[in-house]
């Protein structure tokens, strides 16, 4: 597999939220507009590129029966190095995600690519998956925040160009189901042509 | 009088499945048949509330009482695998039956990050339940913590039900599995909405 | 791939990782927490900021006891004088706790309010922090001459529209943010 088809495919073929049905719970929670979609996704991003490099490089080390163990450890570093900047320079988007950032840990996306991909590839090649697989996330999330802020608010990125309040349900927790139903449908309906 | 809103809240107002949208992953995993969706919440209910209990504990007694809340994740979701594993080996020794019927859902466990979050929420959250707005004491956080998991429970099993009948009906192609399923929980989500404001 | 596991390699190997991510952390940690702790005071100081008029000094946090609570609140002053006081108040909205900075200068008017923090519904109790009109009408509510409750309840509070709830507990903030103002006065003469 070339590098470039390394980052592709994590974008379309191996969606994580569209194809793999993984991590659904952030995907859920954070997307009530396009801008808590994306910065969800790059928090993951984050936290999956660099898991996944610091796994692929120990994972040599590591004996078998402990490895799921020294993997959640990895991770929830990278995570709480993330909850600290985040709290640090962004307070404002640490506050929204909440409780979503220290949930990056139990994300099955990240430890999904650790057991699947980075303990038995390179460095280098890890970091692609991570950032192929995270791109993907957080495309599929900022599709799904700008289809929920345009039909809840009116509005894309914070920008109104419906005034009054738009369908208020589809930023609450039923919208959430629905809309990641429908967008689901409509990726079977495109992509597995 | 306290206890009853924590159960309310927690068990309706706000479900912790279809409000806060907390271990989805294995809600729509498994609860294909009633019979593992069962399963599945007893082991989930379970282990919450254990969790919870060492959790709150280890937070209170260790992490803050000598300053290292910044291991507040690393140790939690440690203590959380630990804790499972401990019970699926316990749980094979004592009760085997008991075993055999949510054995093999606690490995599932260590990753549904509904365990996890309410481990956190419950020590990081001020929660009110009708008093000025407050930490949780030990006592408030267990019963918290297991009505959140009978609530858990409650959407669980009531999904499984649709989705068996689901299952029997004609569903377009591209709606079939994994769509279908979300939009059945939207309309669920919905109904739940119903209950919101019922509890501050 | 892997090493064969024994118990020796794989203490050793849980017990490197866990110190030298522990060790990582602790750094980490000790790096930010400057930045953090000035992020919270920054923040913390444009609320009080957004609530007081310009020109005073403000003092340190202050905690007064009223009616069985407490609350926190900062002192601006002018010339020697108290001229405003900024009290944070915390009531349960529609989703859970709704908490307000709120600023009252020393003849007992309203200058301003905030939201510190808040659980409500997006779209309708949440716009507590942006409707304008809503946000608005506390500057310079007089507090003597104007009851506070919401029209609803025979008040001087314009409700934001459908979320009722939110708009009572936004305003038993200020009732009580008022009371604390009273009793700081209070001991004040």
């Amino acid at each position: 597999m070339s590098k470039l088809q390394l980052f592709t495919k994590g974008i379309l073929k191996e969606n994580p939220t569209f194809v793999l049905l993984l991590g659904m719970c952030p995907t859920l929670a954070t997307t009530t507009s396009a801008v808590n979609g994306l910065s969800m996704g790059l928090a993951t991003l984050f936290v999956l590129v660099l898991s996944n490099m610091a796994i692929s490089a120990i994972a040599p080390y590591v004996p078998d029966k402990v490895h799921i163990p020294v993997y959640i450890v990895v991770i929830a570093t990278f995570v709480t190095v993330l909850q600290f900047v985040m709290q640090a320079y962004v307070p404002g988007i640490y506050a929204t995600l909440g409780l979503f950032i220290p949930l990056i840990v139990v994300n099955c996306i990240v430890l999904g690519r650790a057991e699947a991909f980075a303990n038995k590839n390179g460095i280098l090649d890890s970091a692609l998956d991570g950032l192929g697989i995270g791109v993907g996330f957080t495309l599929s999330l900022t599709v799904l925040g700008i289809v929920r802020e345009i039909l809840g608010g009116g509005s894309v990125f914070g920008w109104k160009f419906i005034s009054g309040d738009g369908m208020l349900a589809f930023v609450m927790a039923p919208g959430a189901f629905l809309c990641l139903g429908y967008l689901m449908v409509l990726f079977n309906k495109i992509a597995k042509k | 009088m306290e206890y009853l809103l924590i159960i309310i809240s927690a068990i309706f107002v706000n479900n912790i499945l279809l409000s806060q949208f907390l271990g989805v992953c294995p809600f729509l995993g498994v609860s294909n048949k009633l019979s593992t969706a069962t399963g599945m919440s007893g082991a989930v209910c379970f282990v919450i509330t254990l969790a919870t209990l060492v959790t709150y504990l280890i937070n209170k007694y260790l992490l803050v009482a000598f300053g290292l809340e910044f291991l507040q994740t690393i140790a939690f979701i440690l203590v959380i695998a630990a804790l499972v594993q401990m019970v699926e080996i316990v749980l094979k020794k004592v009760s085997p039956s008991l075993y055999a019927a949510l054995g093999i859902f606690l490995p599932l466990i260590t990753t549904n990050c509904a365990v996890l979050g309410v481990a956190i929420n419950v020590v990081t959250k001020e929660f009110t339940f009708g008093l000025p707005s407050h930490m949780l004491s030990l006592t408030e956080a267990v019963v918290y913590a297991f009505a959140t998991s009978v609530g858990y429970g409650v959407a669980m099993i009531i999904f499984s039900g649709i989705r068996e009948h689901l299952a029997m009906n004609d569903v377009p192609k591209a709606f079939k599995g994994v769509p279908i399923a979300l939009v059945s929980a939207g309309i669920l989500a919905l109904a739940f909405m119903g209950f919101s404001g019922l509890v501050k | 791939m892997a090493v064969q596991s024994n118990l020796k390699n794989m203490a050793l190997v849980l017990f490197t990782v866990c110190f030298v991510c522990s060790a990582l952390l602790a750094g980490v940690y000790a790096v930010t927490a400057e930045p953090i702790a000035n992020t919270n005071a920054a923040i913390l100081a444009a609320s009080i900021n957004q609530v007081l008029p310009e020109g005073g000094e403000l003092s340190e946090a202050q905690s007064a006891e009223v009616e069985g609570n407490t609350y926190e609140y900062y002192v601006s002053t002018k010339d020697g004088k108290p001229f405003a006081y900024a009290v944070k108040s915390t009531t349960v909205g529609f989703g859970g706790p709704l908490v307000l900075m709120v600023g009252i200068t020393s003849d007992g008017i309203i200058y301003g309010t905030s939201v510190l923090s808040h659980a409500e519904t997006p779209g309708l109790g949440a716009k507590c922090t942006t409707d304008e009109a809503f946000i608005g009408q506390w500057m310079n509510f007089n507090p003597i001459e104007k009851k506070l409750a919401v029209k609803k309840d025979g008040g001087d509070v314009d409700a934001i529209t459908a979320s009722t709830i939110t708009s009572r507990a936004y305003t038993l903030a200020v009732e009580n943010a008022v009371k604390v103002y009273k009793s700081i006065k209070a001991e004040e003469e």
